[in-house]
């Protein structure tokens, strides 16, 4: 990623008519497949990341997500699709955190137990990727992302996670928002508590697996959490700080690779610095009407 | 083993790096802010990659981020705890940068790889020269001896801070400079394992000591203990499996170690039971 931007920002320059300027990048196939894996991304990101904030599970979700590091190190070094090896790695990872993270806030020793896990995944990951000699390019596409290397199939296959995702977020959306306000209050009216926690942590997984194809695995966090936390800045009301993550992830997302396209930059800083700026301005926001909650 | 060079200075500023960060973290995990050493450890990568680009001492930018993100997350969050939500957002946002530094690193340069990157991400403890490991070591005893100066109050801060406040302790500021002494810490560690590591050695002694004994004193012995064990064993499979990346080496150890704690608790739990319990068969 770190010089790709660079070669494709002499191809084209950027004009002040926006209309030209969209065309001029929906003319690359790459950058269709971009936007067409990003808009996927972006949304299940943005609705599995709202309940992750809700939950509290930012520590969890960012161990799973580097947990797909050694997953695609691991899968080039046998010479297996990288989509496998994250998808592999994730699963899991997200069952051998379930015991560790159980709902709510992790006490002193389970969050030991997490960091021991992420940094053991990473110390692999980098002995799988030394093991497979070499080319320190492909490490910083791991962990930094890239959007220029998108195949049709991996869009496709996106798409279909990012779909089953959603819809299980739809079917276990009222249930797994109840135990995750109220655990006690949802086990005692019969919600099986533990399940959904397990069940959460592995659509987690699902999620990042998908998002770091992307964003690369240090940066999934600007997709998941980042537009969450700025939705429950700014409302404290389910349906629509669902829709408001959703439409930040977007945005985020298309302006960031819109931008990197004809600017030298790296795509990651540009979807995280946006995404960063909007929580801000939204923080801000609440600070001056006097913050209610 | 001991007549190579490289070997001698990896051990010289291993170890004291090793033991702060056995001290530091055991700390860390008793006040509940693993995440925000991990956070750390990610702005120590933006902070040396920034220094790698603007042309100056990687070192320099190290440990002027670190202990800024440090000092800035105890006096934003809440009775000087960084709020989860707060640390993803604001180290993700960071990590972006760092993207951007190493992309302008990267361009900055003929050669064309990310190797200055991938050094501070997962550390080359056997590529310290002579300067850099005795800096090194001075600087992390320093840290030992700062929090060994501070272990009796802030173990009260940590344990009871509503009661130490009453007691006219500044639980606040011992807060805040124990995030500074984390964020030294983690710039230390990222000359040692690399920054993406530093947390396998800040968390999993800590974790075992936190298991294997409740008083704090005894605790905190054992996990720098344990560390510098960690470090040592490391070091020795590093060099005796050539392919093996010694950073990688000291997380496998220390994991393992946190591991064997596990099983050792619940051996123990079940003597304890079987000793104390006569209804159990």
């Amino acid at each position: 990623m770190a010089d790709a931007p660079v070669a494709f920002a002499t191809g084209g320059g950027l004009t002040l008519n926006l209309a030209d300027d969209v065309r001029q990048l929906l003319t690359y196939h790459f950058m269709v497949n971009a936007l067409v894996a990003g808009t996927a991304v972006a949304v299940m990101a943005a609705v599995v990341g709202w309940f992750m904030v809700l939950r509290r599970q930012a520590f969890a979700g960012h161990t799973l997500s580097l947990i797909a590091f050694p997953g695609a190190a691991g899968a080039s070094l046998i010479g297996v699709p990288a989509a496998w090896g994250y998808f592999t790695a994730c699963g899991l990872g997200a069952v051998v955190l379930s015991p560790a993270s159980r709902g709510g806030r992790a006490r002193s020793a389970e969050t030991a137990a997490i960091g021991t896990v992420q940094a053991l995944a990473l110390g692999a990951g980098f002995l799988f990727v030394s093991l497979y000699h070499g080319l320190l390019n492909g490490i910083s596409g791991l962990l930094f992302g890239t959007f220029v290397g998108i195949a049709d199939g991996q869009v496709t296959a996106l798409i279909v996670v990012a779909v089953v995702a959603i819809a299980l977020v739809a079917v276990a959306g009222r249930p797994l928002l109840f135990a995750s306000l109220d655990d006690e209050g949802a086990a005692a009216a019969g919600v099986p508590v533990r399940a959904l926690g397990a069940g959460f942590l592995l659509l987690l997984g699902l999620a990042v697996a998908a998002t770091a194809q992307i964003t690369g695995t240090l940066l999934v966090f600007t997709l998941l959490v980042t537009p969450a936390a700025t939705a429950q800045a700014l409302t404290v009301r389910p349906g629509a700080g669902l829709v408001l993550a959703v439409a930040i992830s977007l945005l985020v997302t298309w302006l960031g690779l819109g931008i990197a396209y004809f600017s030298p930059l790296p795509v990651g800083f540009w979807i995280t610095s946006l995404s960063f700026g909007l929580y801000v301005l939204a923080r801000a926001w609440r600070a001056l009407r006097g913050g209610r909650r | 083993m001991l007549s190579h060079e490289f070997i001698r200075l990896a051990l010289l500023a291993g170890t004291p790096i090793a033991l702060a960060c056995g001290l530091v973290g055991y700390m860390v995990v008793l006040r509940s802010e693993v995440f925000a050493g991990d956070a750390l450890s990610h702005v120590a990568f933006t902070g040396a990659l920034a220094a790698a680009a603007a042309g100056i001492d990687l070192r320099a930018g190290l440990f002027a981020a670190t202990v800024a993100v440090a000092a800035s997350m105890g006096l934003l969050g809440p009775r000087a705890h960084a709020d989860d939500i707060v640390i993803g957002t604001v180290f993700t946002w960071i990590l972006g940068l760092g993207a951007l530094s190493l992309s302008l690193f990267v361009s900055g340069r003929s050669s064309g790889n990310g190797a200055g990157g991938v050094h501070v991400l997962f550390g080359s403890i056997f590529g310290l020269g002579a300067g850099e490991a005795r800096l090194a070591a001075l600087i992390a005893v320093g840290v030992i001896a700062a929090l060994i100066a501070i272990a009796r109050p802030l173990l009260f801060a940590s344990l009871d801070g509503a009661v130490a406040e009453a007691r006219g302790l500044p639980v606040r500021g011992l807060g805040v400079l124990f995030l500074c002494l984390l964020g030294l810490t983690a710039a230390e560690a990222t000359q040692a394992v690399g920054a993406l590591l530093l947390l396998g050695l800040l968390a999993a002694p800590a974790g075992a000591a936190h298991r294997l004994t409740v008083n704090p004193y005894r605790g905190l012995a054992l996990s720098g203990a344990l560390a510098v064990g960690a470090l040592w064993l490391g070091i020795a499979l590093a060099y005796s499996v050539p392919s093996f990346p010694p950073s990688s080496a000291i997380i496998t150890v220390a994991a393992a170690a946190y591991l064997a704690s596990g099983a050792a608790t619940r051996l123990r739990r079940r003597e304890v039971s079987r000793l104390a319990g006569p209804t159990d068969p």
